[in-house]
């Protein structure tokens, strides 16, 4: 799958120009409330028609103004998760699920693999729900319905504008194990709009940042989430850096965890993935100190060789460094005064210390 | 009491089938223009919208005589139809209906695209999304979830049809039989010496069509409208 867009739009005050690239998989298009990122969206869909705008799906051209071009949306093969769930009310679940079923079938070629109806239902859990009106739903089950209905129009792309925007926490972590199913066993590539940074680390591949209309960074996502010079994202509280890493053995007596990244082992608490598995996990730059030479006695666990690549001072106290750890980015977060004793210039070879308590595993 | 006589009935019976071919004729036009009023911006729309309202705020008799122009025997589009489909309009049963359709028509409109307005047209690009060519969207989502308001201008102006008098007896007269609807049947006994229990009789048959017709759409409104919200 390739995915091409470019976006040229002027409105009152606020204008979109934005182009990036998804080469499959989630790509994540992060930024604040009213950067854009929605209609982007609802471009790609064809819900929006741009004064200037190219959007290429693998090797069909969608949109093209300069030549005149634009597909409209029944026709694209583009399914879309809205931010609220838009079930149609007056039919049951399962003919809600059947609705773009129907018109995939008999309208159009449908593209990439069919899945079929059990399956979805199968893998978003949504089976006891079939029979109900989607009044009878509650946020969390008539977003997964929402879900499977644009899967069983076998979109070729699917579209997410932040489906978890009218759904709490608990539901939340109910249903991003499901999108990390469409994502690794169907394999849809899928643009997923957000501004939780906690979904982005956990979904993505790629990942597109954009401010006020543009496009700040794109690229896979840890090259980009390890950049600082990036405010949006690294002025924040919880930037960071993923880091992809396997399963190496437990240690059942302190319950812990070994895991394997490029500059060494990590001790993490106790994960319930098999050893051999990967995982990815996510290292917040507040969680990460640095030190001249090993040091004797502590209760950090994990101490990883590094080499400063790259030092932004913040606003106020802090410093933020960008590392190279065998060939892993990592950030750390710390003081200016810090950085002034510790003698902190790019090249200068020191250790990372990460407490192990601190990691936090994304994915299974 | 409702010992009716045979001129009467026919009176009721003829009201009735005016009344329904009226609002069948006029619900897919009405659908359109609503429609048109609800979602298009059109140079001439508020031309359109001022025609539609019109028999609103114009005196039925005057609605009426300028229905005889136009559709008398010898008016432009009267003689046209008379000519081309043998359609004959006045002093029928079917100018009758046509009257009431035109009065019932400005109420049907307004009913239709006040839902039409109030639909949440987020559910329409949801359907294009999923594949639906805009026809199937309008067949599949927009009709059935306007159905209670097409449903209660239907009932409005199926009212208006049977109570419809003014227009009707300029334009087809108030002949028995042929265009003597409730309303000019009440009015002809009121005016000839002892047709008073006549016209008591029909005014409660009046009263119950209304009563009756109110209680259906009340009922399948409910109906609609629990089903449009998805419970």
């Amino acid at each position: 799958m390739s995915l091409s867009v470019s976006v040229r739009q002027a409105y009152g005050g606020f204008g979109l120009d934005a182009s990036f690239e998804s080469p499959g998989g989630l790509t994540a298009l992060f930024g604040p409330s009213g950067c854009g990122k929605t209609s982007i969206v609802r471009f790609i869909a064809g819900l929006l028609r741009p004064q200037h705008g190219r959007l290429v799906l693998d090797d069909s051209v969608l949109v093209d103004t300069a030549a005149g071009r634009c597909v409209p949306p029944h026709r694209r093969g583009i399914g879309y998760v809205f931010q609220e769930p838009r079930l149609l009310p007056h039919l049951s679940v399962r003919q809600n699920l059947l609705y773009g079923h129907w018109f995939a079938r008999h309208f159009r070629r449908a593209h990439g693999q069919a899945i079929g109806f059990e399956r979805v239902v199968e893998l978003l859990g949504i089976g006891g729900l079939l029979g109900r009106p989607p009044g009878a739903l509650s946020g969390g089950e008539a977003q997964r319905v929402a879900i499977g209905r644009a899967l069983l129009a076998s979109p070729r792309l699917l579209l997410m504008d932040e489906p978890f925007a009218s759904i709490d926490e608990v539901r939340k972590a109910e249903i991003l194990p499901y999108i990390e199913r469409l994502r690794d066993e169907l394999q849809i590539p899928i643009v997923y709009v957000s501004h939780a940074l906690d979904e982005v680390v956990r979904l993505a591949s790629t990942l597109v940042v954009l401010e006020r209309g543009r496009v700040l960074a794109q690229g896979p996502l840890a090259g980009v989430l390890s950049r600082i010079d990036l405010p949006n994202l690294a002025r924040r509280l919880d930037a960071g850096v993923v880091l992809d890493a396997e399963v190496v053995e437990h240690d059942l007596r302190w319950q812990l965890t070994r895991l394997r990244i490029r500059a060494g082992d990590l001790l993490v608490p106790r994960l319930a993935l098999a050893p051999g598995r990967t995982v990815r996990v996510w290292v917040r730059a507040r969680d990460v100190s640095l030190a001249t030479e090993a040091p004797g006695a502590t209760s950090l666990l994990n101490v990883l060789p590094a080499r400063v690549l790259e030092l932004a001072p913040g606003a106020g106290a802090t410093m933020d460094v960008r590392l190279d750890c065998g060939g892993d980015a990592l950030l750390a977060r710390i003081t200016r005064l810090s950085a002034e004793r510790l003698q902190l210039h790019p090249g200068r070879r020191l250790q990372a210390l990460i407490k192990g308590v601190s990691f936090q595993a994304l994915e299974a | 009491m409702l010992d009716l006589s045979a001129d009467e009935l026919t009176a009721i019976r003829l009201s009735l089938r005016v009344s329904l071919v009226a609002v069948a004729g006029s619900l897919l036009p009405a659908i359109g223009v609503a429609w048109l009023l609800a979602r298009r911006r059109f140079p001439g729309i508020v031309l359109l919208e001022g025609l539609v309202h019109l028999p609103l705020t114009l005196p039925p008799v005057v609605t009426g005589y300028l229905l005889l122009l136009l559709f008398g025997r010898k008016g432009a589009i009267g003689a046209f139809l008379d000519e081309h489909l043998g359609l004959v309009f006045a002093f029928r049963w079917t100018g009758a209906a046509l009257a009431a359709a035109v009065m019932g028509f400005p109420l049907l409109v307004r009913s239709i695209r006040l839902s039409l307005e109030l639909l949440d047209e987020r559910l329409e690009e949801a359907a294009a999304t999923l594949g639906a060519p805009p026809p199937f969207v309008f067949l599949t989502v927009t009709l059935p979830l306007i159905g209670p308001g097409i449903v209660a201008g239907a009932v409005l102006a199926f009212a208006r049809a049977m109570g419809e008098f003014g227009a009707t007896i300029t334009f087809v007269s108030n002949i028995p039989g042929e265009t003597q609807t409730l309303a000019t049947a009440i009015y002809t006994y009121t005016q000839i010496p002892g047709g008073d229990a006549a016209a008591l009789r029909l005014v409660l048959v009046s009263v119950l069509l209304s009563v009756a017709a109110l209680v259906v759409s009340e009922g399948l409104d409910r109906r609609g409208r629990r089903k449009v919200r998805g419970r």
